[in-house]
């Protein structure tokens, strides 16, 4: 499954389309604890956390994270969709809870054009 | 290619530029052709100390000196330093202020994220002068 094609989801609002539609999201990944991101976090998840501020683009970015969805109706702030369009971090929000959220992504992977 | 130093300075308790020094050094990397694993090695690392001096030391400086074979990595501050490095190496324990906690912080991961993600890391630290760690990644290491 691609990142572009997050938002064929049910549910999944994109917010920002970042610079790799086409890159391939490997498995999904839901944890709120930054560090524990950094250290468990597979390169080319999706990332499915409640985390909206601007360290949790920047966690993306050095984790080589494929994407963030925010769950729970949770907000992205200015900080954070600023950094993330500098970046070319891709971002989406829904409101399903994080395990919906994360098994919905699950469900698609390898069903997908990639 | 040549051997390349890199610095920058880390400004204290402002986590909105958090990330920007690691975030240049991965950019270098990359540029220089290194292998996506290797450098994602190196960010997490340079970041994990980075949010370390930020939310600990009030700052301080990070130099990264890039070679075809390793990555050296030197974070100083001279903030109030480590009383127990041996305690701070432990996953878990963390001294983060609360309002840090709240940005997802505080995990007590920093550091040993630093030691999982580099081949070597050596910490000196004397409380009330500052801390130095030392870190190394090599390039053709798995």
């Amino acid at each position: 499954m691609l990142v572009g094609e997050l938002v064929d989801l049910p549910g999944l609002t994109l917010v920002n389309s970042g610079a790799e539609p086409q890159r391939s999201i490997e498995s999904a990944f839901c944890c709120d604890l930054l560090s524990l991101v950094m250290s468990r976090a597979p390169a080319g998840c999706a990332w499915v956390t409640v985390m909206g501020n601007v360290n949790s683009v920047a966690v993306a970015v050095l984790a080589d994270i494929a994407c963030v969805v925010l769950a729970e109706g949770a907000a992205f702030d200015d900080t954070a969709l600023k950094r993330a369009e500098e970046k070319g971090v891709a971002l989406f929000k829904t409101d399903l809870p994080v395990f919906e959220a994360a098994l919905s992504i699950h469900s698609m992977l390898g069903n997908r054009d990639d | 290619m040549s051997a390349i130093e890199l610095k920058y300075a880390i400004p204290g308790d402002d986590f909105t530029r958090a990330g920007e020094a690691s975030s240049s050094i991965k950019m270098r990397l990359k540029q220089m052709g290194f292998d996506p694993c290797f450098i994602r090695r190196v960010a997490i690392a340079v970041y994990e100390g980075e949010i370390n001096m930020v939310i600990h030391a009030n700052g301080g400086e990070i130099v990264v000196n890039i070679s075809p074979a390793s990555t050296d990595i030197t974070l100083t501050d001279d903030g109030p330093g480590i009383p127990d490095v041996e305690l701070a190496m432990k996953a878990g324990f963390s001294t983060a202020p609360e309002n840090v906690r709240n940005l997802g912080f505080g995990a007590g991961m920093g550091l040993p994220n630093m030691k999982k993600y580099t081949d070597e890391m050596d910490i000196q630290s004397e409380v009330g002068v500052g801390t130095t760690v030392r870190m190394k990644v090599y390039a053709n290491a798995t």
